[in-house]
């Protein structure tokens, strides 16, 4: 008898998702997308980095016209939820934005677990989801047919600074002693992988491979095992945490490497001299994109324009986590022009055929959905400014090395 | 692993350096554990949002250190007194409602709930970043820059002392102290002689939380924090609660310093994850041989 109720009012939510969508759309000339976000919970900084990277996407889309689908014109327009930074909430999320708001389109949410719990929704649903913060490299091994990642994949994050070391050291690669401390999560775990491809690659020796608590404290036994061995290369992966205490147990063990490269240095906020001081000076960090690359396209114009607006829009200098928010929503809006019709498979096949060049880098899709037109960069800070160091192509300035 | 216990033995700079590390701040630990201790043996109550209480503490100095310029070390008498009616408010809302509850898992959940509770507050009145408050005190540097020890450390270490012997004065010597020693040992006979147990209730709670405070502030100079790293310390501080007994003031010393060293030193050989996992087999052996004794000498007495 229950089940029976219950069935009922499913297919009754089920129904009336189906409904409201067409009128929606039908009334107002706008296509919604759907997106949960990390609004609060502890991802809430990047979170809303995200959010306010879409908002200035549709901003500008809508400002030049919206986009044009079958020869009409549509607004574009986000349905947002906070998922609370909770996988869980997340999941349950996009199943109420299919089924009871009825988008047919998604947008991700911020980080690879959210977009992990999220995925296998709107493949069940075959809803067309461009996610912008999911970098892991698990999720592109699922066979996703309806995920699209406009970012380069967590392998990649800081493989650019083995290549780095092997140039600079000045010694052969078999001389070259690399230290690693990696998280043990997903994602870090991915980055460790991509480091030692080429670490292994290159010839070149690992000392030390610890990894580091979720619920990282204290990293003295690792930094002092890095005292012992003078590793030429330190690479440390741990969110925003291990980036602050590595740069703050280094200077009081008194640690030194010739080379330091990490992530998460943005969110660590390891700009920021009034909290760190010069401690960070002259780490490297890896980064998704940097306002002063020189990738450009037809909307925003160059990445130097967009940082421009963004700046003017919203107070500050965004980060690659908005940037590459603006560039997911260009590439959904690129895809419904050129699938000229709302229907999902039409648009899931557009979006698979994806190659254009935005200021965010050029975005052409791999079988699995990650992009793999566009590289990472590499970072150096110095006294509280990042400057792009590699690759080569795209390089502010050149490396400093060994740190001072 | 083998090259790192060949590094330890071959230089024995580096085992002192972890060892110094581990005893040094071990004192904080071992502050905050006592705190756990003193509500636990008084109370009956085991606190599981002690470490996010050294998370507000640390918040604090942050706060005043950044908003205020107020140096660091400043904070700790502010962040004490805060945290003391801050324990104070805690008691009279929730904690006195715990007393007396033959069910531990009421306590353990009562606690936990507020664990949660300070988190999210904390989160989104400090936000989610990981803060550090450097006091920037410089550092020793001995035998040729073989061991550095941040001169913060070594000032923790101090104040953790100074603070544990207070307590352990007023605890031994002050009409105060013997209240709340005699409301421990047996709280009806105590409110027969004409102690308040209740006020004695409240100041222990308030004590605690103010240790974990002056603990926090100790850990935001030396670490990192962030509003979820809480149950770290609660762990820890159960830990070496566990390890020493309660009611026994040196043990409780001597475990936070020791598990700090061990677990540095265990950290370098067999690697940082292992060190957490370590620590706690070693925990799950101390019980089972204090166990196995204690079912001796129950025999041997009947």
């Amino acid at each position: 008898m229950i089940n029976k109720i219950l069935g009922t009012a499913v297919k009754a939510l089920v129904l009336s998702g189906l409904m409201i969508s067409p009128v929606a759309m039908a009334d107002t000339h706008t296509i919604p997308l759907g997106a949960a976000v990390s609004l609060s919970g502890k991802y809430s900084t990047a979170g809303n980095h995200t959010k306010n990277g879409y908002d200035l996407g549709v901003k500008y889309v809508n400002s030049m016209g919206g986009v044009s689908v079958g020869g009409k014109m549509y607004d574009i327009e986000i349905i947002y939820y906070d998922d609370e930074s909770t996988p869980a909430r997340g999941a349950s999320l996009a199943e109420r934005l299919i089924l009871r708001d009825g988008v047919s389109f998604m947008l991700g949410p911020y980080s690879s677990g959210l977009t992990k719990a999220i995925a296998p929704v709107t493949e069940k649903h075959g809803v067309p989801m461009v996610e912008a913060n999911g970098a892991s490299r698990s999720l592109f091994n699922q066979g996703y047919k309806y995920m699209f990642a406009v970012l380069s994949t967590s392998e990649q994050y800081l493989q650019e600074a083995v290549n780095q070391i092997a140039e600079h050291a000045g010694k052969p690669a078999s001389e070259i002693t690399v230290a690693l401390a990696m998280e043990n999560d997903p994602f870090s775990q991915d980055i460790r992988a991509g480091v030692m491809d080429d670490v292994k690659r290159h010839g070149m020796k690992i000392v030390i491979d610890d990894k580091l608590p979720r619920d990282l404290s204290d990293m003295t036994s690792t930094l002092v095992k890095v005292k012992a061995l003078k590793p030429d290369l330190l690479v440390v992966s741990g969110h925003s945490k291990g980036a602050a205490l590595v740069v703050r147990q280094m200077n009081d063990l008194g640690v030194y490497v010739k080379m330091l490269a990490l992530t998460h240095c943005e969110s660590a906020k390891l700009h920021d001299t009034e909290k760190f001081g010069n401690l960070a000076d002259y780490t490297l960090c890896a980064a998704q994109w940097a306002p002063s690359v020189t990738s450009e396209g037809a909307m925003f114009g160059t990445a130097g324009n967009y940082s421009a607006i963004f700046e003017s829009e919203y107070g500050y200098v965004p980060p690659y986590q908005a940037a590459e928010s603006t560039a997911a929503v260009l590439v959904m809006a690129d895809a419904l022009t050129r699938a000229g019709s709302l229907d999902k498979d039409a648009v899931r096949d557009a979006l698979a055929a994806t190659d254009m060049s935005t200021f965010y880098g050029q975005i052409k899709f791999s079988e699995a959905g990650n992009n793999i037109a566009k590289p990472m960069l590499l970072r150096q800070l110095i006294d509280g400014k990042y400057y792009v160091v590699a690759p080569a192509n795209v390089a502010d300035t050149a490396l400093v090395y060994p740190r001072p | 692993m083998i090259t790192y216990l060949k590094i330890l033995i071959e230089s024995p700079e580096f085992l002192a350096q972890l060892l110094i590390n581990g005893f040094l701040i071990g004192a904080i630990f071992a502050l905050i554990a006592y705190g756990l201790a003193l509500i636990w043996g008084v109370m009956d109550i085991i606190n599981f949002a002690q470490g996010e209480l050294v998370i507000f503490g640390g918040y604090i100095t942050y706060t005043l250190f950044y908003q205020f310029g107020i140096h660091p070390i400043l904070t700790i008498p502010i962040v004490a007194v805060v945290l003391y009616a801050y324990g104070w408010a805690i008691y009279k809302t929730i904690i006195y409602r715990l007393l007396g509850q033959k069910d531990i898992f009421i306590t353990i959940l009562a606690t936990f709930g507020i664990a949660i509770l300070m988190q999210q507050l904390m989160q989104a009145i400090f936000g989610p970043d990981v803060v550090t408050a450097n006091p920037e005190l410089g550092m020793q540097v001995l035998f040729d820059g073989k061991i550095i020890i941040a001169n913060i450390q070594i000032i923790s270490f101090l104040i953790s002392l100074c603070v544990g012997t207070i307590l352990f004065i007023v605890m031994r010597y002050s009409r105060f102290g013997q209240a709340i020693r005699a409301t421990s040992q047996n709280s009806r006979a105590a409110r027969i002689l004409g102690i308040d147990i209740d006020k004695v209730y409240a100041n222990t709670f308030a004590i605690n939380a103010a240790l974990c405070g002056i603990g926090g502030s100790l850990v935001v100079m030396i670490w990192t924090i962030h509003p979820f790293i809480g149950l770290v310390y609660t762990f820890r501080s159960f830990m070496i609660v566990i390890l020493a007994g309660l009611g026994n003031f040196a043990g409780i010393i001597f475990a936070g310093m020791g598990v700090s060293a061990l677990e540095n030193v265990v950290g370098f050989i067999i690697g940082a994850e292992f060190q957490a996992a370590f620590i706690f087999c070693l925990l799950v052996i101390i019980l089972i041989v204090r166990s196995a004794r204690a079912r001796k000498k129950r025999e041997y007495i009947a």
